[in-house]
């Protein structure tokens, strides 16, 4: 029971070496009056079949429909290596990797992940991640502040276009702190934010810019002038981005003239399953000159004492159990197990790879716009250039056809009124290398059936 | 154990690939709405390898590590138990991984079912009045109730209280959070028996105190026998309690935080509820509060109507902290927690806390018997304990390091080392319920023959270890001449 293996004899002799009674004697420092005589809360114990059973019953019951849902997490192919590996009993059951000798696996695994990021994201020095994309955008904001010793405003400016979710995270995280986040509105025809909206800031003391690209409706926003207008004026850029997207977009570091000076996003589509929200984990990058104010975990490569290159925590100076109250953030793990999958994930795809999944995945969400376009009351929001989603404006609440196309079997994507309710009827969809031309035809016909059966009633 | 791997880096041969993995080529015509300014140059410089190079270079990278699957790891605080397959495998199922987290609750009514059922267990467990799931790790966790101590003081408009009490043996992490939740950390000792001075506590309260924040057992391995009174002190200066359940392994079914008088708790289901460490995560740290602090708790929380579940967000919540995580935490991480506690059950998780206790004072009588030193000799171990190696420091200048890095040659996972601060040249030794009494036999073996060597070849302690796949790295190297990221070496 609960995986203890001792027997009768063992504990006799245990209790025995100890010199007491019984296993409760060893409880007499609590006061009794606090003592627990059960847990009537927590069931009676099922064996390992019982409890396969009632999850393959539960994991039924939520069923499998065709999903067009993305809203910062992608249905990707994941090969059978990437998890096949990551739950090998060394790297699933290892911990931190504190003894350096003993744990050379992760270690190394994790300066390859360091390694992949910073290329993918054109930075010079990436973490070895935080907790997901919303996260590691709250400690980015957090790390501005410390690093642009200039600024004393604690000022974030903070487009409408970014994830709102994230938005929520990091006031969450770091009002307690005073980081104050302002809002720059979007441009309502076009879906992206307009450079003319960071006029009005001309001359004001602003710690940072955040700028997400591709950004929450899939639009592109217009990174190099965003860019070039923050760094002109001492204000540092936070980049959010996806990294499927920078097998074919321009990566934060080469934004504008000089690039951005931390990026940040949700390493999910790497490999790693939706799993209703987690884990996941976030990557995190900056340029150089910033790299003592990272939060979290940090590997670096070195020398042995014969001489043998090897690997091992480094910068711990800025971390919670040297630093304490001091440190750059309260974070002591990162996402190992899902750094693992990226890592595996990323060198399965390669250069080639990733670039192929790219451009599948934006080529069939084109193709399912253009579909979906053709359905009487439904169009395009927003014109100009989009990667693998895109928002939809249809002729009547959204709530009711998804609920008709989820009873169909197809879940139809995300409703943005409760978001945005100035975009009306608002739609975001999203369709990856992983849907077939018949799933988006599948979609088109059951939206048409959806939408008249809305209009009937 | 096997030596060098080489970087993926080094496999890389231009033009190889694991094609059986890419999607088909798409019609570059696709890709004609993306303007060029906007477009990378050239492709990332990711490695070019087969599949075959890349399961074997992983497999073997993981042939590297110590791992609880592979070798006894007492890591004090961490609570390094088995952790069982059944859990990976069922959390696991096809429809679970491939839920989005953002769609509907009706395709969604299993899982939730999960969740609220684990909510529940731990509310049982830690007798607290509700849980919130969605906290990422320990350290998230304590953000989240640290942030809810102090949005209870400012909703009751008792503005001044921004200080955190902790003891000073306590968890980096507690002052840590304490900083980014805005607060001002005041420290107070510890009595020579282990337990918190209580009269510097009673000095330190008063109208700025927004609570304290306490392990218990402590970071010490010992019980804190006069927990009532600390509540009753911290209560009446108007504070409240915060439980770090770093080490809630070693009261599981024997006492309750809720009942001890704490306000809020977070536990590291890593730990506790064995799910996986995973290298360094991800972990999951749910927070328990007392009814005074429900009204607070981070969102989403999974609610239950009639036979319906369904998610409770900031409109169910209007005075939530507000959200921790892009959407429900680790999920996944949760699923695995769930599945422990309901193959243990009630019978199960009483006797957790029992045997992790017995193994742990069992191992500090043998290794006493075998003449090691304990600060604290006249106290029961929790579920974990501390040997001094000071003597050994002074008299043969063999090291607790030195110890810990020779145990990796005798096939043990190092204990905790050097925390708490308090205590010189210590180890920290958790073994956990899981390990036989055969492995802490051997354990106590090692450590003996490790204390024969530093009496008759101290160097052989002092250079360990020497069968890993590198001797000691030269740490001070690693922080001066940063090497962060590989490059190819120019030819």
């Amino acid at each position: 029971m609960a995986f203890i293996p001792h027997t009768q004899a063992d504990v006799a002799a245990m209790v025995d070496a100890i010199g007491v009674a019984r296993i409760e004697d060893l409880f007499d420092e609590i006061p009794p009056g606090l003592r627990i005589k059960s847990l009537a809360g927590v069931p009676t114990a099922l064996n390992e079949m019982e409890i396969g059973r009632l999850m393959s019953e539960r994991a039924r019951a939520d069923g499998a429909p065709l999903s067009f849902i993305g809203a910062g997490a992608y249905e990707h192919h994941i090969p059978a290596a990437v998890w096949g590996i990551t739950t090998r009993g060394e790297f699933y059951s290892a911990y931190t990797p504190y003894q350096a000798e003993a744990s050379q696996g992760t270690l190394q695994m994790i300066y390859e992940f360091q390694t992949m990021i910073a290329r993918l994201t054109g930075m010079e020095v990436a973490n070895a991640s935080m907790y997901d994309g919303a996260s590691a955008t709250a400690e980015a904001a957090l790390m501005a502040v410390r690093a642009n010793r200039k600024s004393k405003a604690a000022r974030i400016l903070v487009p409408a276009t970014v994830h709102p979710h994230y938005r929520r995270v990091a006031v969450t995280t770091a009002s307690n702190q005073g980081l104050k986040f302002e809002e720059l509105p979007y441009c309502s025809a076009e879906g992206i934010t307009p450079s003319a909206s960071l006029a009005r800031y001309e001359g004001q003391d602003i710690t940072a810019l955040m700028v997400q690209q591709p950004n929450f409706f899939g639009r592109l926003e217009d990174v190099d002038a965003l860019t070039d207008w923050a760094r002109a004026r001492g204000i540092l850029v936070i980049a959010i981005v996806n990294p499927t997207s920078l097998a074919l977009l321009k990566p934060p570091g080469e934004w504008g003239a000089r690039g951005a000076d931390i990026a940040v996003g949700e390493g999910q589509p790497l490999g790693v399953p939706l799993s209703s929200g987690g884990p996941y984990l976030g990557f995190m990058t900056a340029r150089m000159e910033h790299v003592r104010q990272l939060p979290g975990r940090i590997v670096g490569r070195t020398l042995d004492v014969a001489g043998r290159e090897g690997f091992t925590l480094t910068l711990q100076a800025r971390e919670q159990h040297i630093r304490r109250a001091k440190a750059t953030s309260n974070i002591c793990t990162n996402q190992g197990l899902a750094v693992t999958a990226a890592t595996i994930y990323m060198s399965l795809m390669g250069p080639q790879g990733l670039t192929r999944t790219a451009a599948a995945a934006h080529a069939r969400t084109r193709e399912l716009i253009a579909a979906l376009t053709r359905v009487p009351g439904v169009r395009l929001a927003f014109p100009g250039p989009y990667f693998h989603e895109a928002v939809l404006t249809l002729d009547r609440p959204v709530a009711p056809v998804l609920k008709s196309l989820s009873n169909r079997g197809i879940l139809g994507g995300l409703d943005l009124s409760g978001y945005f309710p100035e975009l009306g009827n608002a739609l975001l969809v999203c369709a990856t290398e992983t849907k077939t031309l018949a799933d988006v035809e599948r979609y088109r016909a059951q939206l048409t059936e959806a939408m008249q059966a809305a209009r009937a009633a | 154990m096997p030596q060098r791997e080489p970087l993926i880096f080094e496999y890389s041969r231009a033009g190889r690939g694991a094609s059986d993995q890419w999607p088909h080529e798409a019609d570059p015509a696709a890709l004609a709405d993306l303007p060029a300014a906007l477009r990378r140059a050239a492709p990332p410089q990711l490695p070019e390898v087969g599949e075959l190079e890349a399961v074997r270079h992983f497999t073997r990278l993981s042939q590297l590590n110590f791992s609880i699957d592979t070798h006894f790891y007492p890591l004090g605080s961490c609570t390094m138990k088995y952790n069982p397959k059944a859990c990976n495998q069922y959390a696991m199922l096809p429809e679970f991984l491939a839920r989005h987290p953002l769609a509907p609750e009706s395709s969604g009514q299993g899982l939730l079912a999960c969740l609220y059922e684990l909510q529940e267990m731990l509310k049982a467990v830690s007798g607290m009045e509700g849980v919130a799931l969605s906290p990422m790790a320990g350290a998230h966790g304590e953000f989240a109730g640290v942030a809810m101590i102090r949005a209870y003081h400012r909703a009751r408009g008792d503005l001044k209280r921004n200080e955190i009490i902790v003891p000073e043996a306590a968890h980096g992490t507690n002052p840590a959070t304490a900083t980014m939740c805005g607060c001002v950390v005041r420290e107070i000792p510890i009595e020579p028996e282990g337990d918190v001075d209580v009269a510097a506590l009673e000095a330190a309260v008063g109208p700025n105190t927004a609570g304290i924040m306490l392990t218990n057992p402590s970071t010490l391995g010992v019980f804190e026998r006069r927990i009532e009174e600390v509540a009753r002190i911290v209560h009446e200066a108007g504070g409240l309690l915060y439980y770090d359940g770093a080490n809630l392994n070693a009261i599981l079914g024997k006492v309750r935080p809720g009942d001890m008088g704490f306000d809020v708790i977070h536990m590291n289901l890593h730990k506790t509820f064995s799910t996986p460490h995973g290298g360094g995560g991800p972990g999951a740290g749910a927070v328990g509060v007392g009814a005074r602090l429900v009204p607070f708790l981070p969102v989403p929380l999974v609610g239950r109507e009639g036979e319906r579940y369904r998610w409770l967000t900031e409109a169910d919540l209007p005075q939530s902290i507000g959200r921790l995580s892009a959407f429900m935490g680790n999920t996944g991480v949760l699923l695995r927690a769930y599945i422990y506690m309901r193959l243990l059950g009630r019978e199960g998780m009483q006797s957790v806390g029992e045997y992790a206790t017995l193994n742990a004072n069992y191992l500090m009588a043998r290794l006493r018997a075998a003449g090691f030193d304990v600060p604290y000799p006249r106290r029961r171990a929790g579920h974990e304990f501390i040997v001094t190696l000071k003597r050994q420091a002074r008299e043969l200048n063999v090291t607790a390091m030195d110890f810990a890095k020779r145990l990796l040659d005798y096939g043990f996972h190092a204990p905790t080392t050097y925390f708490p601060l308090l205590v010189p040249e210590c180890l920290l030794i958790e073994p956990t319920e899981t390990e036989s009494k055969d492995v802490l036999d051997a354990f106590v073996s090692a450590m003996s023959q490790i204390q024969k060597e530093a009496e008759q070849e101290p160097a052989r302690v002092t250079t360990a270890p020497h069968t890993m796949p590198v001797r000691r790295l030269d740490d001070v190297r690693a922080a001066r001449q940063l090497d962060l990221t590989w490059k190819p070496t120019p030819p």
